[in-house]
This record gives C-alpha cells, sequence and structure tokens, in this order.
C-alpha cells in the first residue's frame, strides 16, 4: 500500500472540505467519487404517487432509454416531504422485478399447466364467456314482478389500488351489464 | 395531526403501517403533544409514542364507553360545543328503550330476522310523532342491512324526512340524548375497563386526563385508528364510540382534531368514492334496491328529502347527473333519465355472499383485478373451494398471485381435498400496468386526489384496467350490435367513446373530465363545472361523480396540481385537490364558536369575517360562505337554506353532530359492548354475549368456537388477531415478489409471550401449528415481551399475533402458512366487513400435518368441542330473553 500523505489524514480532509463531521466528502472512497447516481443520467423525471398504501407518498420515477431506472421520494409534498418507507422504497423493482409477469397465460378445464394466448384472443374470450354467462344467468324480475335486471352470475374483486379513473370504468361497465356483485378491498 | 396536543392512537399501529404519515405525529410530539398508544401488542408505534396501554382485543367500546362516562360525570365536556353543535339537546321519541333496560338488546329487536326495527330510536316529531326516515316505506334493519346502507353515509348522514325537531336545551329531559348518553355510559367504569379489557385503573386515569387536559377552546385532541378498529363484528360501533367522545370533547372539525381514519390502500379511499362495491354507485348514492328503490321518484323519495337540511337534499340533482353522464342522449325525461337501466339488489350481495354463491354454483365467472382473495379474505379455504367452482376466472395482476394458481398448488391440493384434473374452472391470467405505466389519479386516506403522470409504457402484454375495461367494453359492445334484446340497451346506449394514444390506451384525463361533469346545455354547453352546487336534475348537468366535480374545473386537471409544500403554508391546498370543493377539514365550520370566532388564537382556522359579510380562514368554509352565525332561518325551507347559523354538520339531516344516531345504523343508536363472536371471556356488562344483529353463516367450513361459559370453549382457550408488517402489503401481491421486501421479512411467524410459550411448551425460533375451527397453520415462533397476558375478569387471557401477509404458493420469492385460513366468517351488520381482528385458537409445538391429516386434526378439534353449524350463532343469549 502506498503510503499515505499528509493531506489525506481524515481530519484534514474533514478541515479542507468544510466536512466537519466526516459524513460527506471528507469520508467518500476513491469508487464512490468515480460513479454517477442514476438521478443524473436520467432522461427524464416523472412525479408519481407510491402505490401501497394510502398516506400518499411523492414520488420521482427517474426514466433512462424508456427503462424505470429509480424511484426516490418527492420532496416537493407536502405530505410525505420527500421520504418513502421500506415499501415505497422498493417501488422500482415493482416495476422490474424478475418474477413479474408480462404475457397472458390460460389454463384450460382440468389442465395441469398453463399455455400462452395472445392478448387479443384473451380478450375476446373474455368476452364471449361474458355475454354467455349474462345470458344463461339473467334475472328480469322477482317472484313479485319487479325490475331485476341484473345477473348474479358475474362478480368482481378488486379495486383499492386501482385508479379512480379504471374504478369509474369497471363500475359504469358492469352497472350497465347488470352484474352487482363488484366488490373490493374497502368491504375487508 | 400535526396540530394536536395529544394523539390516540387506537386499533392501528401507524409508525408501521403508514411509517411516512406517522412524522406528523413524530412532529406534534416533538412540539409537545402526548402520544398515548392503546394496542393489544407493543409495536414500533408503542416503543415511539409517550404511552402504550395494552389491551384485549375487541373490547375498545368499553374503554370509550368508560372515557365517555368520565367526560360525562366529571363535568368536562365542552359545553358550549356540544349544546350548539351536536343533537345532545334533541328528544328522542319516547317509545325508545335502551340497552341498559333491556339485557344488553335496545328497543325493536326482532329475533326471527335477527335484526332491528329501528323505528323507536328516531326523534320525536313536534307533538306525538317520530322523524322517520324519507320514503314510501319505513325500512327494517334486516333490509337495510342487507344492502350495508351504511355505506351510503359516506359523504352525508342518513338522510331524514325533515329537521324539525324537539329541542331542551337545559339538557335536562330525561328523553334529551345528552341524558340517554349519561345513562348508557353509566356502568361503563374504570373498574369495568380493568375487567374487561385488561387496563388498570391508573393507566385508565392517565389516558382519560391526557384527552381532557388536551381538549377544549385551546387544546385539540386527535384519534387514528386502522382495521384495527374495522374488522370487528361491532366495528362500525368502536368508531362511533370514538365519534361520540370527540364531540363531547368539541374535538370534531378544528385543527389538530378529529378521527383519522389511516386507510391501507393507495386509492382505498377512492374505491368507495367510485365504488367498486355492489351497493352503492359513485358519491354514496345507494344502489337501488327491489322493493324499495322500483321508480325514480321512489328511490330520490327514499335517498333525501327536500325537507332535511344540508347538502344532501339536493340528491336528485347528483343522481341525473350520473345518469347523464353514464347514458347521455338516451337519458331523458320521458324516461325518467334511463333509471331503469341499473340492475337492483334484493339482499346482500357482498363479496362473502358472493363465496358463499360461488360454493353453490351460482356465480360462473369471476374477476380478480389487483387483490388476492386465497391469501387475503378470510377463511381463505372458503375462497378457494368457492373459486373451484368457477366456470371461469380472470386474474389481472402484477405478479403470478396465489389466487390465480390455487388449482394446482394451493392448500386443497395438498389436502387432498381438489384434485387439478377434476377443475373445470378456466383459468386466465392477464398481466397489469403498475403505476408509474399508467397515469391516473389515487385518492389517499385524507380525501386527496393526487395525479400520477405515466412514466413509461407498460411492457409485453401488461395492460392497464382502464385499457382492458375499455377494451372489453367495446368488444361485449361490438358482439351485441345491433341487438334487439331490450336487455342490452343499457349497453349499447352506455357513453362509452374514450380518446386512446398511439397503444390503444384511453386518455385517463377525458376519464376524469367525465367523473367532474360537464354543462350540457345552455350558452356554457361542454364547459366543465367547477362545483357540485351547479349540479341540477332537469338533465342540464352531467357528472360521473359528484362529489368529485371541481377537481377538473376550467378544464384543468387539479389532482395533477404540484406547487411545492414548502412554497405553501400548512394547508397546502396547491397540491392535488381534496373532495368535495378542495376542502381540507370538513365541518371546518365548527372551529369557530357559534358567534362565529375562533375557539381561541391557538386554534384558529375559519371565522366569520363581518366585513366582508362571509367566512373566510386558512382552508375552503365548509359551509354557506355567506350564512352569517346568528342565521336563523325557517328549518320547512329544508336543504341548504334550512341550515342555520349554528349548523355545522351540513351533510347532516339536522345540521347537528350526532351523539345518538337516530338512523342509519342497524345494530343500535349507541355504542354497546358486546364481545367478538368468539371470546373466552363473558360479557360482563349484559347478558347480551355478543351483537345480537351481527350476520353470521352458518354453515360447514365456517364453525365458530363456542364463547366463555359455554362447553368446548376450552378447546380454543387463546385469542389470536391479525395484523400488518411493514415491508409487506395485506395478501403479499405487491411484496412477496420483491427480492428486497422479500429478504427483509422472508417468513411467517406469530407472537406470543414467555408465559404462553411455557404454558405450551414453544420454542424460541421453533415452529408452533395454530388450530381454529377453520384450519390450522404453522408459523415460527417468536417468544416476545410484547405481548403481555391480560388479568381479565378473573382469569388470564394469552393473546397470539400473526401477520397475515404469505399464502402457499410456489411462484412468490417467499411463501408461507395464511393467517387469513384461520378466520371465519362474522361480519358487521351495517357495513358487512369481517370480523378479522379476534378469534379463538390454541397452539402447540411443532409442524402442522401434511395431505389428508391437516383436516384430520381440525376434525378432531372440532369433534372435541362438540362444533356443529350452530355453535356460537344464536342471536339472543340472554336465557331470560330467548326466544
Ligand atoms: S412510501 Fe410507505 S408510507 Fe408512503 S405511501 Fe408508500 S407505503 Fe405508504
Amino acid at each position: 500500500m502506498a503510503r499515505r500523505s499528509f493531506l489525506q489524514w481524515p481530519v484534514v480532509r474533514q478541515l479542507s472540505t468544510g466536512d466537519l463531521l466526516g459524513r460527506g466528502p471528507a469520508v467518500t472512497s476513491p469508487q464512490t467519487r468515480s460513479i454517477t447516481p442514476r438521478t443524473v443520467t436520467a432522461d427524464r423525471v416523472v412525479q408519481s404517487v407510491c402505490p401501497y398504501c394510502a398516506v400518499g407518498c411523492g414520488q420521482r420515477v427517474y426514466v433512462k432509454d424508456e427503462k424505470v431506472v429509480h424511484i426516490e421520494g418527492d420532496p416537493d409534498s407536502p405530505i410525505s416531504r420527500g421520504r418513502l418507507c421500506p415499501k415505497g422504497s422498493a417501488s422500482e423493482q415493482l416495476v422490474n422485478s424478475p418474477g413479474r409477469q408480462t404475457g397472458v397465460l390460460y389454463r384450460a378445464p382440468r389442465s395441469t399447466q398453463w399455455q400462452h394466448l395472445d392478448l387479443a384472443t384473451a380478450v375476446d374470450m373474455v368476452a364471449d364467456r361474458f355475454i354467455e354467462t349474462r345470458r344463461r344467468t339473467w334475472q328480469q324480475e322477482d317472484e313479485e314482478g319487479r325490475l331485476l335486471r341484473r345477473t348474479m352470475g358475474i362478480a368482481s374483486l378488486g379495486g383499492a389500488t386501482l385508479d379512480n379513473e379504471e374504478n369509474y370504468l369497471i363500475k359504469k361497465l358492469f352497472t350497465a351489464a347488470g352484474a352487482v356483485q363488484i366488490e373490493n378491498q374497502a368491504r375487508i | 395531526m400535526a396540530n394536536a396536543d395529544c394523539i390516540v392512537i387506537q386499533g392501528s399501529n401507524m409508525a408501521e403501517c403508514h411509517p411516512v404519515g406517522y412524522q406528523w405525529v413524530a412532529e406534534a410530539k416533538a412540539r409537545g403533544a402526548k402520544v398515548i398508544h392503546v394496542d393489544p401488542r407493543f409495536t414500533r408505534t408503542s416503543a415511539v409514542a409517550d404511552k402504550h396501554i395494552p389491551i384485549r382485543a375487541g373490547s375498545d367500546v368499553v374503554l370509550l364507553g368508560a372515557l365517555i362516562n368520565y367526560v360525562i360525570t366529571n363535568d368536562l365536556w365542552f359545553k358550549e360545543y356540544v349544546g350548539a353543535y351536536t343533537n345532545a339537546a334533541t328528544l328522542v321519541h319516547a317509545d325508545y328503550r335502551d340497552a341498559e333496560d333491556l339485557g344488553g338488546l335496545f328497543s325493536g329487536f326482532d329475533p326471527e330476522k335477527r335484526a332491528y326495527d329501528t323505528s323507536s330510536w328516531a326523534y320525536a316529531e313536534q307533538g306525538e310523532g317520530a322523524i322517520d326516515e324519507p320514503g314510501l316505506s319505513r325500512e327494517h334493519g334486516a333490509e337495510a342491512s342487507a344492502r350495508a346502507a351504511a355505506d351510503t353515509f359516506g359523504s352525508g348522514g342518513p338522510p331524514l324526512e325533515h329537521a324539525e325537531v324537539q329541542r331542551d336545551d337545559t339538557l335536562q329531559d330525561p328523553r334529551t340524548v345528552f341524558q340517554i348518553v349519561k345513562r348508557h355510559y353509566a356502568r361503563y367504569t374504570p373498574e369495568m375497563v380493568r375487567d374487561m379489557c385488561g387496563i388498570n385503573v391508573a393507566d385508565f386515569e392517565y389516558l382519560a386526563r391526557s384527552i381532557t387536559e388536551n381538549s377544549g377552546r385551546d387544546r385539540t385532541t386527535c384519534f387514528a385508528y386502522a382495521v384495527g378498529w374495522t374488522q370487528h363484528s361491532l366495528g362500525a360501533q368502536f368508531i362511533r364510540a370514538a365519534a361520540i367522545l370527540q364531540l363531547l370533547l368539541g374535538n370534531v372539525g378544528r385543527p389538530g382534531g378529529g378521527i383519522m381514519a389511516l386507510r391501507g390502500h393507495a386509492s382505498i379511499q377512492g374505491s368507495t368514492d367510485i365504488p367498486t362495491l355492489f351497493n352503492l354507485l359513485p358519491g354514496y348514492l345507494p344502489m337501488p334496491s327491489a322493493g324499495r328503490h322500483d321508480s325514480l321518484s321512489d328511490y330520490l323519495a327514499a335517498v333525501g328529502s327536500k325537507q332535511q337540511k344540508g347538502f344532501w337534499a339536493d340528491a336528485d340533482a347528483y343522481t341525473v347527473s350520473l345518469l347523464k353522464a353514464w347514458w347521455g342522449e338516451a337519458a331523458t325525461a320521458d324516461n325518467d333519465w334511463a333509471y331503469d337501466y341499473l340492475p337492483r339488489l334484493t339482499g346482500a350481495h357482498g363479496t362473502y355472499e358472493t363465496t358463499m354463491s360461488m360454493l353453490k354454483d351460482e356465480v360462473e365467472g369471476y374477476f380478480i383485478l389487483g387483490q388476492n382473495p386465497a391469501v387475503g379474505s378470510a377463511n381463505g379455504r372458503l375462497q378457494r373451494l368457492g373459486m373451484s367452482h368457477l366456470k371461469w376466472l380472470v386474474v389481472r395482476d402484477l405478479n403470478m398471485i396465489e389466487s390465480a394458481t390455487w388449482w394446482k398448488d394451493g392448500p386443497e391440493i395438498e389436502s387432498g381435498e381438489l384434485r387439478t384434473e377434476d377443475i373445470e374452472t378456466e383459468v386466465f391470467f392477464l398481466p397489469a400496468a403498475t403505476h408509474v405505466e399508467k397515469a391516473g389519479s389515487f385518492t389517499q386516506t385524507q380525501r386527496l386526489l393526487q395525479w400520477r403522470h405515466q412514466a413509461v409504457a407498460p411492457p409485453g402484454e401488461c395492460q392497464s384496467e382502464l385499457q382492458f375495461f375499455f377494451e372489453l367494453g367495446q368488444r361485449i359492445r361490438a358482439k351485441l350490435a345491433g341487438s334487439e334484446d331490450e336487455r342490452d340497451r343499457p349497453l349499447l346506449d352506455l357513453t362509452w367513446d374514450y380518446p386512446t394514444d398511439e397503444h390503444g390506451d384511453p386518455d385517463a384525463e377525458a376519464v376524469l373530465a367525465e367523473i367532474n361533469g360537464r354543462q350540457l346545455a345552455g350558452p356554457d354547453a361542454g364547459k366543465p363545472l367547477s362545483a357540485y352546487t351547479e349540479l341540477r336534475a332537469d338533465g342540464s348537468t352531467a357528472a360521473g361523480c359528484w362529489i368529485y366535480t371541481g377537481v377538473y374545473a376550467d378544464g384543468s386537471n387539479h389532482a395533477a396540481n404540484r406547487k411545492p409544500g414548502r412554497e405553501q403554508g400548512p394547508v397546502a391546498l396547491e397540491w392535488g385537490w381534496a373532495w368535495p370543493a378542495n376542502r381540507r377539514v370538513l365541518y371546518n365550520r365548527a372551529s369557530a364558536d357559534p358567534a362565529g370566532k375562533p375557539w381561541s388564537e391557538r386554534k384558529k382556522y375559519i371565522w366569520w369575517d363581518q366585513d366582508q359579510g362571509k367566512w373566510v380562514g386558512d382552508d375552503v368554509p365548509d359551509f354557506p360562505v355567506d350564512r352569517a352565525p346568528g342565521s336563523q332561518p325557517d328549518p320547512a325551507l329544508g336543504g341548504p337554506a334550512a341550515l342555520s347559523g349554528d349548523d355545522p354538520f351540513i351533510m347532516q339531516a339536522d345540521g347537528k353532530g350526532w351523539l345518538f344516531a337516530p338512523k342509519g345504523l342497524v345494530d343500535g343508536p349507541l355504542p354497546t359492548h358486546y364481545e367478538a363472536q368468539e371470546s373466552p371471556v363473558a360479557n360482563a356488562l349484559y347478558p347480551q354475549q355478543q351483537s345480537p344483529a351481527r350476520l353470521v353463516f352458518p354453515r360447514a367450513g365456517n364453525f365458530s368456537a363456542p364463547s366463555a361459559g359455554t362447553p368446548g370453549a376450552e378447546v380454543y382457550p387463546y385469542v389470536f388477531t391479525t395484523y400488518r408488517l411493514t415491508e409487506h402489503h395485506t395478501a403479499g401481491g405487491m411484496s412477496r415478489w420483491l427480492p428486497y421486501l422479500s429478504e427483509l421479512q422472508p417468513e411467517m411467524f406469530c407472537e406470543v409471550s414467555p408465559e404462553l410459550a411455557d404454558e405450551r411448551g414453544l420454542e424460541p425460533y421453533g415452529w408452533a401449528t395454530i388450530i381454529s375451527p377453520r384450519s390450522a397453520i404453522e408459523a415460527k415462533v417468536l417468544i416476545t415481551d410484547r405481548l403481555k397476558p391480560l388479568a381479565v375478569g378473573g382469569h388470564t387471557v394469552h393473546q397470539i399475533g400473526l401477520p397475515y401477509h404469505w399464502g402457499v404458493g410456489s411462484d412468490a420469492i417467499v411463501s408461507g402458512d395464511a393467517a387469513n385460513d384461520l378466520l371465519g366468517v362474522t361480519l358487521d351488520p351495517n357495513v358487512q366487513i369481517q370480523e378479522s381482528k379476534v378469534a379463538s385458537c390454541d397452539i402447540r409445538p411443532g409442524r402442522r400435518p401434511r395431505g389428508q391429516e391437516l383436516r384430520a386434526l381440525v376434525a378432531a378439534y372440532q369433534a372435541r368441542a362438540g362444533l356443529t353449524a350452530e355453535t356460537g350463532n344464536r342471536a339472543v343469549t340472554d336465557p331470560m330473553l330467548e326466544d
């Protein structure tokens, strides 16, 4: 190991860099000095909101080459003032986790495994089943002749992690179709 | 919360479950506020509070009732506030009988229907009559419970025919609300708290002194709760009890006061405002029920009355505007604005009812959208068995969650109850977009809408729900095009034309604009509305959710407002947009005294400015802005015009805060302590053990443990409670697939006290099996002083803590047994939420059996306890009253 010059003594570094407590530049290693934060090289920064709990912490999403490279707290937010908890801090992995599913899968009746379907086919199959079930289970009136106009054959659960606009379309479409058993985490 | 002088956190582990929100509690504490944590477990919230008070799970009403009693008997209530702003002086009808008089039941209980006829709880009218709810017929508690009618009070109180009440401002008449409340809680004493909650008298007094010394003109106390209060068979009443206390102390509508509901999901508030719930339409309008809401006029007559006070009287405008938003041109005055396009309810159709219907083969298709009921819903085994009865299942998620894979690697495959080759269900897994791959708004826990901009496009075949449902709707409409079938009209006439981007993703702002609403007629046709007061019932306005009207005022997206917090005052009105009307503290007119002056300089917030002739202050005033404090309009005017200058609760039918709830609740007008569905403790307050109106599901697979004093109770001697960890999110769908979070909390465990570990021979970090009447699970043992055995009613109650994030499957990074498999389904009758914070179990060392032996173990326990479907499910338990 090369002999250290007096100028590299920590105390001197603390004095010369103005980092008196030794928590900043005075103690960074050459390796640290040689790397650039992802936040600097990103192409753009987008304001977002943490998707976990209902505190609603502000997030800054750093994008490079159309990939999310980093997510951190938004110091502008009067709610969170730049902070994120472990979940919010880990949310970059929610986007880029290796285990994430990005393809459609289908399991046929009695099958022991998944098979791939393309998206358009899958959505079309769901639409067909929706219409068939709706016809088969339609209830126009009750025993007393009062209007029901509904199906009890279709149900849905979900929504508390979805956007308001998404819930709006879900409720609107299902209600128009006569499906009433629409529920979400708020009941749970 | 940062403005509070005392903060009581009860039914929540805020520091771990809402960590970043907790900085405001920490800030209040740094400024000298007292922070008290009341919870069965000592958690990190307790560690940073001034004091932790351990409580037996499910006994909160005893404690809150005793605080109410303390405040009244020691004459510590805020006289001017209570007299003017609450219904303390209002007279209740002479037919009312209290739970004190009837062994724990209120007047009107019908044992056959297991529900109350609530009519005797009404306010007295001038003369002999009672003030009913509006509408053609009175609704029995059984029907109100079936449609979880209490959910419709999310933005305004229960409706009344009119608000011409009788008052006794001296509060001396025994029929005043004040006297009724006083009598009701007279036996809720510190000694009762000691015997039922396991809290010693000194701790009770510390708590009582802390909140009363920090309430009044100069000071305010705040309560915070989470699902530790809601997930009980009388959860709504836990919150009501806190509301009564806060009203008596004058802590509602004021800075640093209130009751904060700490909600657990990014947009769980939004998903009730714009509900994906069976019983609601957007903005807390009820879904119509057959027999009660058969025509639009029946519906409007029942939803709100033009004679009641406040803004809910205009529910007709909100309803017609919604119908115009959905069915546009097809909604006309001649067809009652397409009211008959809405399907009707005929009872309870909540998620647990749906599970039961699945088991009866009544449900064919099921959509699961960012939810994991195989792990996250009570009685997981029934959830999974229910899904095996479906014809088709669509799971939309980011990860391959257990609700998508139960047919190949779920617990019932291992136990041999299901065989993959026999399961007929078709399963579609459709990958979803994350929060950064789509634009849209979340509504967080304080009703604040915050817009997220899209950062990148979703990968592969991932889609937002917005795009999926838009396309599904388009396909369904295309397939039905040309149909002559009348039943298809609502789908074909639906307004369903949103602009899309180059990937076919609909423009979320266009949807937000529809939710906000616009003018349809006149010179301003097409112009976005700026306030819900602009809505009309004549078809000239459209709005998809009236409480959100204003978020898109002037055609600009106010949810995306982002003026940095440091550049504005603490109320931060220019960050996001809060419903209603961008108001941050609700009912804030109560922050001033009846004459319109701030209660004190220290707690100044909104006040009457005599020179300008209007209400002014730091927030958007929650009151008709030019209504002078002394105004006394004729209540017969109805609506907002009838609000007196001292009616701060402008969404309540009488303008007052309700200590006593004459309408709206189905299990009692006043919170009353009942034991949980399963409890090793007998109710010392009444012969009635459990809430008589709770909803039970007596059936195989959902047995209940016997309660104290009945045979077999000793087989399941311990109490367990479920909870969350900081590092995971509910059923794990967004956390157990993330390497960081999985590493931080890799394994299912149970928390037990050293005393219980000794009693059952549990080894630290060894395995334990926990057995309930529904199932048995295994967990690693964490022996800790954080759980204290409590002395209750002369014996020791041991409590076991179980996090509920893990599930059995093979795709997640970490998996484990699901705590929710242990839970049964028993629901709060007001809102149909399950009781998952307290239940009975046994615990023993070692791993659980595999294969068929698992069910054999559960069955052996059931046999020893003599369980049947009827066990624990009687409505009335007082032998003197038995039917
Ligand atoms: S960062 Fe943590 S506290 Fe903030 S919203 Fe996300 S989960 Fe909640």
